[in-house]
């Protein structure tokens, strides 16, 4: 008897279309696109900035056209969808055990969400929004 | 009084056929086997063997989830034929195909020989931390000790994972969900000191850091070790040790 193992390609770049699990992991990934732009947007703010008054108030004035509007509220909403994405598995990663019983899920999780929180409050507060 | 009488049900299998002596690639092949809904898919294709056609090839061996061989894609879907119930797939079609991502030596038997000796490379058993001999008693382990690894260690093998993880499709170096959970599980048990070693393997590009987190491994896997989880625990313990080693390492181990 001969052996001929047959070898089923798979294909490169429309795999992620083969099961609902895999479209769900690519949605994640296509997120950090936005907030990889949006990281650019703020890298150019600094730019404007330190380039003097005249390119910063171009700079603000550019900010606040409607396609760029759009794009801060799609960015927003996929960093949402990123973080919650990441937190909710973070239990995964970081499990801890106490004696002979794992933390419930909730606790890593929920300690993600409130440093989140926190930090944001930070930023905000120390942005001089309160 | 309850009806204790059997759901008798025709069902179509279409099953990947694959004789490397005769074909040059697969096919699907339709059958019409008159089954009991109660039945999991492996009973009926042992029925089908057994009464229509006996030329039909594929693994079996327990029928009740434990030997990990009769793993297979089942409407799509990488499922043990033993613990897949027929009354779950209400469609009067079922398709059956040989795992995916493994090259298929005939009909729905996969060749595992690459998972194998990916298996041998992360030397999943226990390598003594410091020699001891029969006279020093057997070795203590408390019920915290144990639940570290027990999960990682229901493993039997059956290789679903790798047929869930697309980044073993596309990349079939990476050694996979099955093996480092089995490493992981090694490396977590207090009496094991075979760590550094199996670091070697696993702490790689072709190991964890081929990983994106995906999750599918875990979602397939039929006893709940949460490969994916063991991946994840891996990075992060490899992340610690490259910091202690590059900016701590003062920091004695
Ligand atoms: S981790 Fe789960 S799916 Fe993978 S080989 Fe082990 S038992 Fe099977
Ligand atoms: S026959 Fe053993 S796991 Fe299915």
């Amino acid at each position: 008897m001969s052996r001929r193992p047959y070898v089923r390609e798979v294909p490169p770049t429309s795999w992620y279309f083969r099961m609902p699990r895999y479209m769900r992991y690519m949605a994640r990934e296509v997120t950090s696109i936005f907030i990889g732009i949006y990281t650019m947007i703020m890298v150019f703010g600094l730019a404007a900035l330190a380039a003097g008054p005249e390119r910063w108030d171009a700079f603000l004035k550019a900010l606040q056209t409607p396609l760029s509007l759009t794009f801060h509220w799609l960015a927003l909403a996929f960093a949402l969808y990123n973080s919650f994405t990441w937190f909710n598995v973070a239990p995964k990663a970081l499990p801890i055990q106490v004696g002979e019983e794992l933390m419930p899920d909730i606790v890593v999780a929920g300690g993600h969400y409130v440093v989140w929180v926190l930090l944001s409050l930070f930023i905000l507060f120390w942005a001089g929004v309160f | 009084m309850t009806d204790n009488r059997l759901a008798a049900r025709q069902i179509e299998l279409e099953i990947l056929r694959y004789d490397p002596e005769k074909d040059q690639e697969p096919h699907f092949e339709r059958y019409s086997v008159p089954c009991i809904n109660e039945w999991c898919v492996l009973d009926a294709l042992n029925h089908l063997k057994d009464s229509i056609d006996p030329t039909l090839a594929y693994r079996w061996s327990c029928h009740m989830q434990v030997c990990g061989s009769c793993g297979m894609m089942i409407n799509g879907e990488p499922k043990l034929a033993c613990k897949a119930m027929l009354r779950d797939y209400p469609d009067a079609v079922i398709r059956i195909e040989p795992l995916a991502h493994f090259p298929v030596e005939r009909d729905l038997v996969s060749v595992a020989d690459d998972f194998m000796d990916k298996l041998k490379r992360v030397k999943p058993y226990l390598i003594p931390g410091k020699v001891r001999v029969p006279t020093e008693g057997e070795y203590k382990q408390t019920p915290a000790q144990l639940k570290r690894y027990r999960q990682f260690a229901m493993c039997i093998n059956c290789m679903l994972c790798y047929a869930a993880c697309p980044e073993y499709g596309l990349q079939p170096k990476f050694i996979g969900p099955a093996a480092i959970s089995l490493a992981h599980r090694y490396n977590q048990d207090s009496r094991d000191g075979g760590r550094d070693e199996r670091q070697e393997e696993i702490a790689t590009n072709e190991g964890v850091w081929e990983c994106t987190f995906v999750g599918a491994c875990s979602e397939v896997c039929p006893k709940h070790v949460d490969p994916a989880a063991a991946l994840q625990q891996v990075k992060v313990a490899s992340t610690v040790d490259w910091y202690l080693e590059h900016f701590m390492s003062w920091v004695k181990k």
